[in-house]
Order: structure tokens, then C-alpha cells, then sequence
């Protein structure tokens, strides 16, 4: 029932998750904040299980960390994202993390990217990309309505689109939504979607 | 009793008389028979399942304005028996911070325990407690580090610290959740809804442990795997005290007292002839 997706723009990058965290019929909390921001200019939207979930996002976190911290540059948002692909196919076959991830990042040479990474470890390069049953819907919507050097609103009201079709057609939908968008200031929490004030 | 032990014994003889090669000091090596299957891993995992408790119990724990409120009941079921109605759920990790057990009773002890353990050592390497944050880290990586292989813990640790009250869910998939509101267990729908309704931040704390005590009361008329006594603790800056142990049987009679029966005829003994 977690939704995760995301597209690029004209200068930035968007992702968008939902902030459900279930227990079988339970909802535990519904403001969890799943789209981890990996450095200044990078964000990763992950949904999946939940221990494996937290645990490789921080192994993630804090290796691209020391990257910057050992070479005194940041990594690349290309060069994260085929690090994290690596790590997920080295795992795979011993003890696989099952995690769907959705990289988008900001580089000063390259612009906006985003990346779909599969639980498999499949690694595409995407304009736009969702995971979870809410992309049923969203993908559909975004193949529909997107088109590239989209502008920050028309992004967003695309979001909203996908937003609203998840919650209305999908029958465990989740409450809330938190938006969050990398562009070259930097990357950041953009807004939140909330149905309930948990 | 005598024990059957024929799964260890090797169909080899121990030593073949006069054999040169046994006689090296290594005797056969103890064998037993694989399960005939096709799909071992499969085999594996559902025997796994078997084992595992359902977590029949409920606690549930909230952060108020004067703190963190953790309850919880007191059976111990399985499967259709009640082994126990008197198991203490609410473990106390150190002075400041209190953790609640649902799951293996063995495993949440025995973790519970050693994060007590790493707590202290924290302490003295780093002359300052350790926080509520920290603490639930620790038992998640833990936790997480015995993925799939059998543990079942679902566990909140409340505590107060530097940053005022903390309650951290943790569970034995490695699961980890920030949160001001949490129950746990079979029983906890139930308790959800009632904790849900009655719940406010400004709570005093004689109404918090009441919310508490009424939500775990709820949860064990529901679920039969929730019973005995309803315990409630308070976790306030200066530590955890227990506020009330009440057995649910006694609470229910006290929320829905017996009305007398309106009596329309009685019947009085007949005077003997």
C-alpha cells in the first residue's frame, strides 16, 4: 500500500511518498517521513519493508557521507545511484534488502536526474517513476499529463493529480502525502498532502 | 524419563573392530535425517511460522504533557490456554526508561535486558545517559541483525531524557517509528480506539493513567488473549513509577457496576402444613 513516485522537471526533481507506516490492518503513525534527503542536492523516496527500509537508506546516507568527507567533493547523483545498485545486487543473493528506491538529484553540470531502483537491484534512468500500488495510477497520469521542462507548479498540480487518483480509486489508500523537491538551492521538504493531522 | 536420543545415533558403528581408519581418535560423527522435501527453504520458513507467537497480549504507551504513560495487561496464552495471568510486561531497562513486551516473552526479556546492559556501559564510557533515541537504536540494529531468524519482539521504549519524553516502536522485522501514541499486540485495535477517542496533549496525570487503564481494560474484554491485571506506569523527568495494578475483572465490574434486579414477585417460602 506504499506509494512512492517521482519526475523531473525543468531544474529540478521531484518526489513524492506516502506516510503510512502499517503493521498488518494497523496504521501505526501517518506522518512518517520515508523520502530521505541523502545530501545537499540528492533525495530518496524508499518504500518497502520497514526495518530494511531505515537500515539501508542510513547505510546509504552515511556512506555518501564519508565519500564527500574522504575526497572532498560529492558524489554524483549517477554515481550514487549505481553505488546503491551495487550494494543492492551484492545483498540480493545472500540476504536481499527489500527496498523500492526513487533517486532524484541536482548536479551544477548535469542538471536534474532522477533514478528507479528496483528491490532487484534494477537501475534505470527516468524522466518519471512510481512504485507501490499507487503506481497504477500515478503511472498512467504522469504518462498522460507529463512533458519534459514541465515548470514547478505544473509539477506539483500533476503530483496532486496522481495525489487524488490514489486516494480515490485505490482501496487502501494512504492519508497522508509529504512532498519534497531538489533543485539547484539545494534539496528540500516541499509541502505536505494530509487527509488526517496525525 | 528416558530420553530417545536414536536421532543422534549414526547408522555407522562407532568403531568397526579392527578398522585402522576409525581408530584415529575421531568416532562417527552424530547424524539425523533431513526433512524429505522438495523445498528445504520453504520447509524452513514455515516451520518458523509455527513457532511463532502471535503476540496475544496488549500494551500501548502515549506521550502526554507530563510525560509518557506505558500500560499494559498481564496473560501469557498458548495457543487456546492461559499459561499465565500474572506476567510482568512492562520491563524496567533502568531507572528513566521502561520497555513493554509483546511477542516471545523469552526474547524481549533477554533483549530487554541487554539493552539494559548496554545502556549502563554507555553511561560509563560516556559520563552522560543515554538518550531515548539512542537506547531504541540500539536495540533495532540488534534486532535487525537477527532478521528471519525466528525472534518475535514488538516492544515500545519509553523514557525521558535531555529532550524531554521519548517513546520509540520497535519490532523484531526491524522496524523503527518515532511516535507520541502506540499500542501493541492482538489486542491492540481495541485499545487504539479507545485511546484514540479519549487522547489529549494537556492530559493531568491522574487522567492519562485512567485513558490507559480504560483502553487496556477495553482491549482485554475483546481479545481473549489479553487478560489479568492492567498495569500502569508514568515515566516523569525524574524516572518511571508505577501508578496501579488493577485486575481487569475487578475494572469491569467497576465501570459497569450490577444494577439490582428489579424484583416484581417474590416468592416466599410456603408455610408448612
Amino acid at each position: 500500500m506504499e506509494c512512492v513516485f517521482g519526475m523531473v522537471g525543468k531544474g529540478f526533481a521531484l518526489v513524492v511518498a506516502d506516510s503510512s507506516a502499517v503493521n498488518s490492518i494497523l496504521v501505526h503513525k501517518s506522518n512518517e517521513d520515508k523520502i530521505m534527503v541523502l545530501d545537499s542536492h540528492k533525495l530518496m523516496g524508499a518504500s518497502g519493508e520497514a526495518g530494511d527500509r531505515a537500515q539501508f537508506t542510513e547505510y546509504v546516507q552515511k556512506n555518501v557521507a564519508l565519500y564527500q568527507y574522504r575526497n572532498g567533493i560529492p558524489l554524483t547523483t549517477k554515481a550514487a545511484a549505481n553505488f546503491m545498485r551495487g550494494e543492492l545486487a551484492t545483498a540480493l543473493r545472500k540476504n536481499p534488502y527489500m527496498v523500492n528506491i526513487v533517486l532524484a538529484g541536482y548536479d551544477k553540470e548535469t542538471g536534474p536526474s532522477l533514478y528507479f531502483i528496483d528491490y532487484i537491484a534494477t537501475l534505470h534512468k527516468v524522466d518519471k517513476a512510481a512504485f507501490g500500488y499507487g503506481s497504477y495510477f500515478a503511472l498512467s497520469m504522469m504518462d498522460r499529463h507529463y512533458h519534459p521542462d514541465m515548470t514547478v507548479d505544473e509539477a506539483i498540480k500533476l503530483a496532486d493529480q496522481c495525489i487524488e487518483e490514489i486516494r480515490s480509486r485505490l482501496v487502501v489508500a494512504p492519508q497522508n502525502f509529504i512532498i519534497k523537491i531538489v533543485d539547484k538551492d539545494g534539496a528540500r521538504e516541499h509541502s505536505w498532502r494530509r487527509t488526517t493531522k496525525d | 524419563m528416558k530420553l530417545n536420543f536414536s536421532g543422534l545415533e549414526s547408522s555407522a558403528p562407532l568403531y568397526g573392530g579392527s578398522n585402522e581408519l576409525l581408530c584415529d581418535g575421531f568416532s562417527a560423527a552424530p547424524s539425523f535425517d533431513l526433512p524429505v522435501t522438495s523445498d528445504f527453504d520453504g520447509f524452513q520458513k514455515n516451520s518458523i511460522q509455527m513457532v511463532k507467537p502471535a503476540k496475544g497480549t496488549t500494551t500501548l504507551a502515549f506521550i502526554f504533557k507530563e510525560g509518557v504513560m506505558v500500560a499494559a495487561d498481564s496473560r501469557a496464552s498458548m495457543g487456546g490456554y492461559i499459561s499465565s495471568q500474572s506476567v510482568k510486561k512492562i520491563i524496567e531497562i533502568n531507572p528513566y526508561m521502561l520497555g513493554t513486551m509483546a511477542g516471545g516473552a523469552a526474547d524481549c526479556q533477554f533483549w530487554h535486558r541487554n539493552l539494559g546492559i548496554k545502556c549502563r556501559l554507555h553511561e560509563l564510557a560516556n559520563k552522560r545517559r543515554i538518550s531515548v533515541t539512542g537506547a531504541s537504536k540500539l536495540l533495532a540494529n540488534i534486532l535487525y541483525s537477527y532478521r528471519g531468524m525466528g525472534l518475535s519482539v514488538g516492544t515500545m521504549i519509553a523514557g525521558w531524557d535531555e529532550k524531554g519524553p521519548g517513546l520509540y516502536y520497535v519490532d523484531s522485522e526491524g522496524g523503527r517509528l518515532k511516535g507520541t501514541k502506540f499500542s501493541v499486540g492482538s489486542g491492540s485495535p481495541y485499545a487504539y480506539g479507545v485511546l484514540d477517542s479519549g487522547y489529549k496533549y494537556d492530559l493531568t496525570v491522574d487522567e492519562a493513567a485512567e485513558l490507559a487503564r480504560r483502553a487496556i481494560y477495553h482491549a482485554t474484554f475483546r481479545d481473549g488473549a489479553s487478560g489479568g491485571v492492567a498495569s500502569v506506569y508514568h515515566v516523569g523527568p525524574n524516572g518511571w513509577t508505577k501508578l496501579s495494578g488493577d485486575d481487569v475483572g475487578e475494572l469491569h465490574y467497576s465501570y459497569y457496576p450490577v444494577e439490582p434486579a428489579v424484583v416484581e414477585q417474590e416468592m416466599t417460602e410456603a408455610v408448612a402444613a
